[in-house]
């Protein structure tokens, strides 16, 4: 990236809430469903109806809230956004202006080389999804061009957390960070589905460029419609690039918003001058106030709050010392993270267990569709395996072989070894035995070997291997089998 | 207060009602003439006074999150101006 | 039994205790208010819709109840429901070309109560096009005439449902109050017209013109069939989150105002109101102090401002409210060529010009640079307002007031806006504050060029939430002038039963 310019960026997200029924009336909150389905007078706008605010959706922001460190004020309420479009069935908003139900707060996040950053928030607030709508006659279903549009209003009323970051952010890389951070903490507090490719989870980003070194912000632009983390990433650094690009040729960086376009790798501007928007934000008389600060209830939102990803990803670097790459995977599944700390904790080992983990137990996740916490390769099981392998009580191909076994519902690890007198032979003069035998067996890859073909000893610690049914200690084998090689030439 | 006369075709479009000229003139002269009275209460000292935010003091009133019948679909779309098969049809969203 | 004509002359209290014990059916009720209704909508037009099939089965339904052994406390009392309140199945328009086909898909909570009570809904009243006025002139759908003389309004908002109480097309009426909608019609037709506290009743299903003011509430010919329907009407709704959790008592009718201390407001000075009118009303707060009440001199300062302050509210509410007619999911569509056109074209077909009026005023009271020098200074000012009135409820127990600064007056005499809008002068403070006040008849005056004798209402206002207290004393005083008796409604049957 250009030394010479600093990328400060912001990121705007709207969360749908996984409530069982919308913000302000009881229809179902759900993902699909035939059009027009999911309404009733209230989320259909009909004359006369009115809303009533869903209690577990507030409930939801506090806990997003506390989990972000954000304040919780003594007084909150709903605002009307005024405009008029036609997916919004009142053609206005019920949203939060200035009293949002949480201010401040901050995102902790982890880069790539296991370093950690946070980025402050502005606030969260509450408010309601709008339907939606989709465009005929353009050829590729957007709105310019088209004839007339389709409007669905299942999503209508749907609540919607909007969550505005400062410009903290320096990087597409800081940026995706702080998203994965934000989505994984906000999908263990079972807030939120959060999955992009259902649009529980939306993003628009702020990004703007100046001189490095320089505090004074240049002009932003809003870029929208990114599907993907990886769009973000993308989009962003098309943008930066594009600003730069700009500014070296002289010219002033446009405030606007702008479109990426997944396929031409390109943002494109959406309007050619800012919109100005009257919103005339007034209280919602219709609802009243809130107060959600009252001592009890916040203090018992806060202690039910769990570890959350970003600290959780602390301890396994700091605590378990995993390694970045490691820690960031197993924290991206909290299931899996979860799994992880149960055979941690009952190990001296957790490399080993991380590489238990991360590497057999996932494969076979993979291979048979069952996830690693759901399978019958319980934590406990799994954590003697790593004993025994740390205790050189077996080799790993006998440990590869267990794995399997448990996998299949085999049972503890310890009693198949014992019942199956699996252990490995590390007494020095039994293997020499099969050493001896191996070395009488192969007279030419013994040849071989002292002729300088230095890796078919690999060929005879095969042998070996099998000769012993595979229990011999294959680090022992070797080391035997080399120093009767090599001492017979010398002598 | 504001004595500006009313830029009422700016108002007009952000209500989203056409207007014709000639009540463009006659509502600005109207609603100036309401405007001239309602700048009366420029006189009182509201300094100190808090907006009404509820006029009967009403806090926190909520509902659980459970699930109510929705409107049969052929009952909502029975009154659309245009549908098409399950949707509400309108014209073109001109892109702005 | 009581013969057709007779049975649906008679109080709401009367019918439902005729119909409960059998003596007369619901369906007979409905028939011969059905009847009468036909006979009189030509003159009187206070229904946009007549529900005849609707009324025969609510009627049938309600025989149904009445012979399992329920006593409903309304049963069979014909009603005249506002056609701004949603009634599943039934045309709701809100006196609007912008609705005028629209059919409700479900059935508003103050309603669906009445018709539990054992009401029947006999139809769907005439108003000034979405509660927007003060004499009903503003409907886009019909005329509506006072039974008293047909030559002038019958008040408004609410004026289809007191002009079919007043002629005997209902037993009761339901009336929505905004700024004075049930009061002034009240007092313009001779009935009682009774808002309670804001709050009391819920507002869902009701089509909102100002959320912070609106209030349903009953309009009918004695205050006892007043306190019946509120009684019916009132209480906490889930549907509705500002409607207010508070038991709703039984209102204690009285006898005379001993120990009661009714304020006459400074501000309120009925020398401007003219020799006739002003006498009448010194006679009605004599009255007050006959049956036994201190007349105590209270002040409402901030009372001159309460027009400014409302009609900035209001419209900006209003104008919110009423984007939702957009032409997109149901009502009046014109098409055009692209969505926002097709807006302002349909909402410039569907209004009628009050509204645009009220809709333009209150986007401009909300828009950027303009909020806090209107909105917000009047959301002040109503602060001051509803302080004032705490103040005088320190010295009394209830305010008395006129209704309203006139009697009727004939079609077209207020045609200055703000001429109209000077109707709801001492009506708006109660709103504003959301007190109940309710009018009730104290007199009658022949106004310059008129033939008949009109009704005046005296208005009476009590603290939030004491409704039973204001009922009361409303009865105390109605039994003991009866004023609305002293003259009959000035129509014509063409066919008697």
């Amino acid at each position: 990236m250009n030394r010479q310019y600093e990328a400060v960026i912001g990121i705007e997200c709207h969360v749908e809430l996984k409530t069982a029924t919308k913000m302000f009336c009881g229809c179902r909150n759900e993902f699909g469903g035939e059009p027009n389905t999911k309404v009733c007078p209230v989320c259909l706008g009909m004359p006369g109806a009115l809303p009533v605010p869903n209690s577990r959706a507030i409930e939801h922001m506090l806990r997003a809230g506390l989990a972000f460190g954000a304040q919780i004020p003594a007084f909150s309420k709903f605002d009307r956004k005024n405009y008029f479009y036609p997916d919004m069935p009142k053609d206005y908003q019920i949203s939060q202006y200035d009293m949002p139900l949480t201010l401040g707060g901050e995102v902790t996040y982890w880069l790539e080389d296991g370093s950690m950053r946070t980025c402050r928030l502005t606030r969260i607030h509450l408010e309601e999804d709008t339907g939606k709508s989709s465009h005929a006659g353009s050829g590729d279903g957007r709105i310019a061009g088209s004839d007339y549009s389709l409007v669905d209003f299942n999503r209508a009323g749907v609540p919607l957390m909007e969550c505005v970051s400062e410009p903290d952010l320096r990087s597409a890389q800081e940026a995706v960070a702080y998203l994965e951070s934000l989505r994984l903490t906000l999908l263990q507090l079972g807030v939120s589905d959060v999955k992009m490719e259902e649009g529980s989870l939306r993003c628009d980003a702020n990004v703007s460029i100046r001189p490095m070194g320089t505090t004074q912000l240049g002009t932003k632009t809003e870029i929208k419609n990114m599907n993907s983390f990886r769009s973000v990433a993308r989009a962003i650094e098309s943008e930066i690039e594009r600003q730069i690009g700009v500014v070296e040729s002289g010219a002033r960086v446009v405030q606007e918003t702008r479109g990426w376009d997944e396929g031409r790798g390109v943002t494109h501007s959406m309007r050619s001058k800012e919109q100005a928007h009257d919103y005339r934000y007034f209280p919602d008389p219709d609802l009243v106030p809130l107060e959600p600060a009252t001592g009890a209830q916040v203090e018992s939102l806060q202690q039910a709050i769990p570890e959350l990803p970003w600290q959780r990803y602390e301890r396994f670097t700091a605590q378990y010392g995993l390694n970045p790459n490691s820690a960031s995977q197993l924290v991206a599944s909290p299931d899996l993270a979860e799994y992880f700390d149960r055979v941690a904790s009952q190990t001296r080992n957790p490399h080993a267990s991380a590489n238990l983990v991360l590497g057999d137990l996932s494969r076979l996740a993979n291979e048979t569709g069952v996830p690693v916490a759901q399978s019958q390769a319980v934590a406990a099981q799994v954590a003697e395996l790593v004993e025994l392998l740390e205790s050189k009580t077996i080799n790993s191909k006998i440990g590869k072989d267990l794995v399997e076994r448990m996998w299949r519902g085999e049972g503890a690890p310890r009693a198949i070894v014992e019942r199956e007198g699996l252990a490995q032979t590390s007494d020095a003069g039994a293997i020499e035995v099969f050493v001896n035998a191996a070395i009488a067996a192969h007279p030419k890859v013994v040849a071989d070997y002292r002729a300088g073909k230095t890796n078919v000893a690999g060929f005879l610690v095969g042998q070996i291997m099998k000769a012993s049914s595979g229990k011999a200690d294959p680090a022992l084998v070797r080391e035997l089998l080399l120093k009767k090689l090599d001492h017979n030439v010398s002598s | 207060m504001s004595s500006d006369t009313i830029d009422v075709r700016y108002v007009a479009k952000l209500a989203r009602i056409a207007l014709t000229d000639e009540e463009v003139d006659r509502f600005g002269a109207q609603l100036g003439d309401l405007l001239a009275h309602v700048n009366a209460l420029a006189e009182l000292d509201t300094n100190a006074v808090p907006a009404t935010a509820q006029v009967v003091e009403s806090r926190n009133v909520q509902r659980d999150d459970v699930p109510a019948p929705c409107l049969d679909r052929e009952i909502v779309l029975a009154q659309a101006p245009q549908r098409q098969g399950p949707f509400f049809r309108v014209p073109r969203i001109i892109a702005e | 039994m009581a013969s057709n004509g007779e049975i649906i002359e008679r109080s709401a209290a009367a019918i439902a205790r005729d119909v409960n014990a059998k003596s007369v059916s619901a369906r007979e009720v409905a028939d011969a208010t059905l009847a009468r209704a036909d006979a009189l909508e030509p003159q009187i037009g206070a229904y946009l819709t007549t529900l005849h099939d609707f009324a025969r089965r609510q009627a049938e339904r309600v025989d149904q109840r009445v012979r399992a052994g329920e006593r409903l406390p309304l049963a069979g009392v014909p009603l005249a429901v506002k056609d701004n309140m949603c009634l599943d199945g039934t045309r709701t328009t809100c006196g609007s070309k912008i609705l005028e086909g629209w059919v409700a898909p479900y059935t508003a909570t103050a309603v669906a109560r009445m018709l539990d009570a054992g009401c029947v809904p006999i139809g769907k009243a005439n108003l000034d096009e979405f509660a927007m006025g003060s004499s009903c002139e503003n409907s886009a759908l019909g005329l509506t005439r006072n039974p008293y003389d047909r030559e002038r309004v019958p008040g408004g908002s609410s004026g289809g449902s007191a002009a079919a109480v007043a002629a005997h097309e209902a037993a009761l009426g339901l009336g929505s109050d905004t700024g004075g909608s049930i009061r002034e019609p009240g007092a313009f037709c001779n009935l009682i017209g009774f808002k309670p506290t804001y709050g009391r009743v819920s507002r869902y299903g009701l089509i909102a013109f100002a959320s912070s003011l609106d209030q349903i509430g009953p309009l009918a010919r004695t205050v006892e069939d007043a306190a019946l329907a509120y009684e019916a009407m009132s209480g906490r709704d889930a549907m509705d989150a500002t409607s207010m959790d508070r038991p709703v008592e039984t209102v204690a009718l009285r006898d005379d105002l001993r120990g009661l201390r009714v304020g006459l407001v400074r501000e309120f000075d009925t020398d401007k109101l003219g020799s006739e009118l002003h006498a009448i009303y010194q006679r009605a707060y004599a009255e007050l102090a006959k049956l036994g009440a201190e007349i105590v001199d209270v002040s409402l300062p901030t009372a001159d401002y309460g027009l400014a302050t409302y009609y900035l509210i209001a419209p900006a509410e209003c104008s919110s409210n009423l984007s939702r007619f957009d032409g997109v999911r149901y009502g009046l569509r014109v098409d055009a060529a692209d969505v926002q056109a097709m807006y302002e074209q349909t909402r410039a077909a569907g209004f009628g010009p009050e509204v645009k009026r009220r809709i333009l005023i209150g986007t401009y009271a909300l828009s950027s640079g303009y909020y806090d020098a209107y909105y917000v200074r009047a959301q002040k000012a109503r602060t001051l307002v509803a302080r004032d009135f705490e103040t005088a409820f320190g010295r009394c127990d209830l305010v008395a007031s006129p209704a309203a600064s006139c009697p009727a007056f004939t079609f077209n005499a207020k045609s200055d806006p703000y001429s109209m809008y000077m109707m709801d002068y001492y009506t708006i403070p109660m709103s504003l504050a959301g007190l109940p006040a309710l009018s009730v008849p104290c007199g009658w005056v022949t106004p310059a060029g008129g033939n008949h004798p009109m009704p005046l209402g005296l208005q009476l206002c009590a603290p939030l939430f004491a409704e039973s207290l204001l009922l009361g004393a409303a009865h105390a005083y109605e039994r003991a002038t009866m004023y609305a008796v002293q003259h009959p409604p000035q129509v014509t049957l063409e066919a008697r039963a």
